[in-house]
């Protein structure tokens, strides 16, 4: 690992300010991501602004139809969370998939949404469930947040406060983990909203997230898994890599939407 | 360099370090706590979980001075006195090691899971919950056992709380 300057900012505004000070510089949350890719030099940042002692970042509050996560809270505690657990069940299902017991105590939401990893989980829940990401500028659609793998629309210094999620009438998140590294080889997340249904897959896509139109339609009309009878996603926008080719994860995102599905009118 | 203050196994430690040092780094070289394992220094075996204000994390992956103003508790601390710790004292009854090198991370991990899920652990429970804990020599078989009677034992032994 390079060597960096820490810095540790009590609040939001302190954080950005040293942000916009400090050249090269990158926040720290959980470091799940963040410290495996300075260990591998493969990230450097002369400064690092650690988010970890910012209270109000943290926090999970539902207010009318909306469930409010703080960018700090970690994936055991959404899992673990009573008020995420009554709001939005699939979300707290989806935490708990995440990683192994030790990464849940450490990794945030905030990171890995402004990470935007091709496999991370988060994205596709956001997408899903047409969350809005709360930055200390702006509030930014999920829709026009995630633009491509490790692509975001966030700025140079901008941080994400909190992530606001409407809360569906009915969700589920199906998952298909590589064994090795617990990623998403493929996962599926589907919510019904008043407006209709959203689906939004995740570890697939060659361009990362993204969400299925032509299932989304047939999910609107009929939120029954044979609605999804003879859909199939094209291949060649697909992941191919040692772990799976494009055939084979255009044809998970079949089988996992069908899973979602079921899992979510089961409930 | 940053100076950093925690509480590990007990004692108040402060120190000046490079902020790069990850807490793994510090436990075994600043304080000499070498029962904290470094198996793969890429977040995936869990040799050197250790728990951080009671919850069980990978200290391979967390900087020591993000660990300022916590309480840190590593394998060495758990026993009382001359008296393993039930979860320790399970791993040596069932054989619950070969090498020895993944144990005090799975033992660590192990007193993690009885804290949140209790003393009543079946299989399938124990063999989900130490998917980031990885062993190279014993099959795992022994030391979902140990961990099962770790976990009966921990709930007969009220030290075994005092000691987080
Ligand atoms: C062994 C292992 C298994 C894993 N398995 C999974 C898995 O199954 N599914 C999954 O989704 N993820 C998985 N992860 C990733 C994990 O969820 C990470 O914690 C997460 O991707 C990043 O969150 P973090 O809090 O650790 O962020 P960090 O690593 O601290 O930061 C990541 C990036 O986000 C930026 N950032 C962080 N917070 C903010 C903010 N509030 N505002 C703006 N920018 C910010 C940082 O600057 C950095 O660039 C795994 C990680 C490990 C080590
Ligand atoms: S050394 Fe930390 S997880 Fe392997
Ligand atoms: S006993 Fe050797 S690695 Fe587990």
């Amino acid at each position: 690992m390079y060597a960096f300057e820490y810095h540790r900012p009590t609040s939001v505004k302190e954080a950005a300010s040293l942000a916009g000070q400090a050249e090269d510089m990158k926040f720290l949350a959980g470091g799940h991501t963040l410290l495996p890719t300075m260990k591998l030099r493969l990230a450097g940042p002369a400064n690092l602004i650690d988010l970890g002692q910012i209270a109000e970042l943290r926090g999970i509050e539902r207010a009318g139809d909306a469930l409010t996560i703080g960018a700090m809270m970690k994936h055991g505690e959404v899992a673990n969370s009573a008020e995420v657990k009554q709001a939005v069940p699939a979300l707290a299902e989806m935490a708990e998939l995440i990683g192994d017991p030790h990464v849940r105590n450490r990794g945030t939401i905030g990171g890995s949404i402004a990470n935007n990893d091709p496999s991370a989980d988060y994205p596709a829940a956001c997408l899903a469930l047409n969350a809005t990401i709360v930055t200390n500028q702006r509030k930014i659609a999920a829709d026009d947040f995630f633009q491509g793998i490790f692509t975001t629309a966030l700025e140079e210094g901008e941080i994400i406060t909190h992530v606001s999620f409407p809360i569906p009438s009915q969700a589920a998140y199906a998952k298909f983990r590589n064994p090795a590294s617990r990623y998403a080889l493929v996962g599926v997340f589907v919510a019904k909203h008043a407006d209709g249904v959203r689906v939004a897959v995740t570890g697939a896509g060659s361009n990362g997230v993204f969400r299925v139109q032509e299932m989304e339609q047939a999910l609107s009309a009929n939120f029954t898994p044979d609605a999804l009878n003879g859909i199939v996603v094209a291949e060649d926008e697909m992941n191919s890599d040692i772990h799976a080719d494009a055939a084979y994860r255009a044809h998970l995102v079949g089988v996992m939407a069908r899973r979602a599905v079921e899992a979510a009118t089961r409930a | 360099m940053t100076t950093v203050s925690l509480t590990v196994n007990g004692q108040s430690v402060t120190a000046d370090v490079d902020p790069r040092t990850l807490l793994v780094q510090f436990l075994r070289d600043n304080l000499r706590l070498t029962g904290t394992h470094v198996g793969c220094d890429t977040s995936q075996c869990g040799a050197c979980v250790v728990h951080l204000n009671g919850q069980a994390v990978k200290s391979c992956t967390v900087l020591a001075v993000q660990a300022n103003a916590s309480v840190v508790t590593t394998i060495e601390g758990i026993a009382d006195g001359g008296e393993l710790h039930p979860m320790q004292a399970a791993f040596r009854e069932h054989h619950g090691l070969q090498c020895g090198f993944c144990t005090p991370g799975m033992i660590m991990s192990a007193i993690d899971i009885v804290n949140r899920k209790g003393n009543a652990l079946d299989e399938q429970t124990i063999r989900a919950e130490l998917e980031g804990n990885l062993c190279r020599c014993t099959g795992y078989h022994n030391i979902v056992k140990a961990v099962a009677a770790g976990a009966r034992g921990m709930a007969q032994e009220p030290l075994s709380q005092a000691a987080e």
